[in-house]
């Protein structure tokens, strides 16, 4: 039984039946599609690129295929002494071996207005429809939180042809996960794009009658707005796995082989949280290629081999022309290197490194950078920082 | 029926109906063939699916683009016809490809 049918769902699903497994696998999720790639949805598939079938993970003939059963449902409750889940449209199942994969959710916004008409949030295919409805050329725009997913939808909406304003509360644009440098960045080509980037912006309420029609700053300024799009980052649904009494420590605490503290029951993706050796501390990580990665190592232990989870954490964002690929995790990062120049142009690298060792780097339309940085952290990040300046470009 | 053929790298081998349209890392993924990942889905992002052609229809398939290229670049198991299969769109003309899996995607 696999709770959850996103990316680590999906993942899960297919690799037990690859890893063996014999029985029947059915896989709970909510959303009434097949599981679907959810990084397009703040770029191609809100650009109107593509349609939701070519964005299936796996086709519905997989599954069948496959024998996986897609139930349109959701747990309520995990009974961990006789092995069964409680459905939300009513009845239980009993399982052998029990996998979440249950996701995060969109953070909501405390403050007046939030949940005016007109006001929305990106996190399914549902949403992203409802936005597309309400984004027609020329319509303005706001998007509170200057973070990535804030930042592909403000290159997706510009590019439909929308005013687009982005209100960051801090002093800079992605200012959680990237330099001061690469912030800068991204704050110049959105302006490029003639997107209004403002940053400090403390949003106080949001206004209207029926519909949104503005978001007043602190300070007083008002922010004239058809639609508004919320992006201040997810929280995990980790409801399900602390009524069962399992640990939850921000997310579903996971060891290196996805076992959460019920050796009983496997988790994966972004609700986990797990002790990565490589940083000496736990880590919930929102991504696609940890979610595919320990679902994979989740359905091997289910399938009672064993595998671990090590795969170095990497990240990617496209916006406009520019392909952001993220080696590693730059926290407590003491030194950066920059191959290019991030104050012109679209192509630059910028390298992160601890005690002289690099540890991440964020490549702008490098892919080569990127994929020597993975190379050299994995061997333990040992490099020189003239091999750094002088990489060959590209 | 068209196919393509997947050759491991024990060499073990693996047929795939050809898809016109598709791409040949969605064909390998949903066939569950394995040793092609595709995680990032598609955007020559990850690196995950990594193929060689086999070098008899290295020049119809043609060869990879910049982006693809810079991928590819620093792949020790890089070879003169790799390709992120992801980039490869099928068409019916290309039915008896053959592509060889690297031991590792990275």
């Amino acid at each position: 039984m696999v709770v959850g049918a996103s990316h680590a769902g999906a993942q899960l699903a297919a690799s037990l039946r690859q890893g063996g497994w014999k029985g029947e696998i059915v896989l709970v999720g909510d959303e009434g599609t097949l599981p679907y790639q959810r990084p397009p949805m703040s770029k191609a598939y809100l650009a109107g690129k593509n349609t939701l079938d070519q964005l299936a993970i796996r086709s519905a003939a997989f599954y069948a295929k496959q024998e996986i059963t897609l139930l349109d449902d959701s747990v309520q409750a995990v009974d961990r002494t006789d092995g069964r889940v409680t459905l939300s449209r009513g009845g239980s199942l009993a399982y052998d071996e029990l996998a979440l994969c249950t996701g995060a959710r969109v953070r909501r916004l405390a403050a007046p207005g939030a949940d005016l008409c007109g006001v929305h949030y990106l996190r399914t295919a549902a949403d992203v429809e409802l936005i597309r409805e309400a984004a027609s050329p020329g319509r303005r725009a706001v998007i509170i939180g200057g973070g990535y997913i804030g930042l592909e939808t403000a290159a997706s909406l510009s590019g439909l042809g929308l005013q687009v304003s982005v209100l960051e509360a801090t002093e800079r644009v992605l200012g959680r996960v990237t330099a001061p440098e690469v912030s800068a960045f991204f704050d110049r080509i959105h302006r490029e794009e003639a997107v209004d980037v403002r940053t400090k912006a403390t949003v106080e309420e949001l206004v209207g009658t029926d519909r949104v029609q503005g978001v007043v700053l602190a300070g007083g300024e008002t922010v004239p707005a058809d639609l508004v799009i919320i992006g201040i980052g997810v929280e995990p649904n980790t409801e399900l796995a602390a009524a069962a009494g399992l640990q939850v420590d921000d997310g579903v605490v996971i060891d290196d082989h996805a076992r959460t503290s019920d050796p009983a029951i496997v988790a994966a993706g972004d609700c986990t949280s797990h002790l990565m050796t490589r940083y000496g501390r736990r880590i919930r990580l929102e991504s696609v290629s940890s979610a595919t990665e320990q679902a994979k190592v989740a359905a091997a232990t289910a399938c009672g081999k064993s595998q671990r989870i090590t795969a170095l954490p990497w990240f990617w964002s496209d916006q406009y022309d520019v392909k952001l690929q993220i080696a590693g995790i730059n926290t407590g990062y003491d030194e950066i290197v920059l191959n290019g120049d991030p104050a012109e142009g679209r192509d630059f690298t910028c390298y992160y490194l601890r005690r002289g060792e690099l540890i991440a780097a964020d490549c702008v339309n490098r892919p080569r950078d990127f994929m020597f940085s993975k190379q050299v952290i994995i061997r333990g990040g040992q490099v020189g920082r003239d091999e750094l300046a002088l990489q060959a470009v590209g | 029926m068209a196919v393509v053929t997947f050759v491991s790298h024990d060499g073990d081998t693996h047929q795939a109906p050809l898809e016109e349209g598709r791409s040949l890392m969605q064909v390998a993924t949903e066939n569950a063939v394995p040793g092609i990942d595709g995680d990032c889905g598609g955007e020559a992002a990850c690196g995950t699916c990594h193929v060689v052609v086999d070098p008899a229809w290295a020049e119809r398939v043609g060869s990879s683009e910049a982006g693809e290229e810079g991928m590819l670049a620093m792949n020790p198991e890089r070879e003169p016809t790799s390709r992120l299969s992801c980039q490869m769109v099928l068409c019916e003309a290309w039915d008896g490809l053959t592509v060889r899996l690297p031991e590792f995607q990275m």
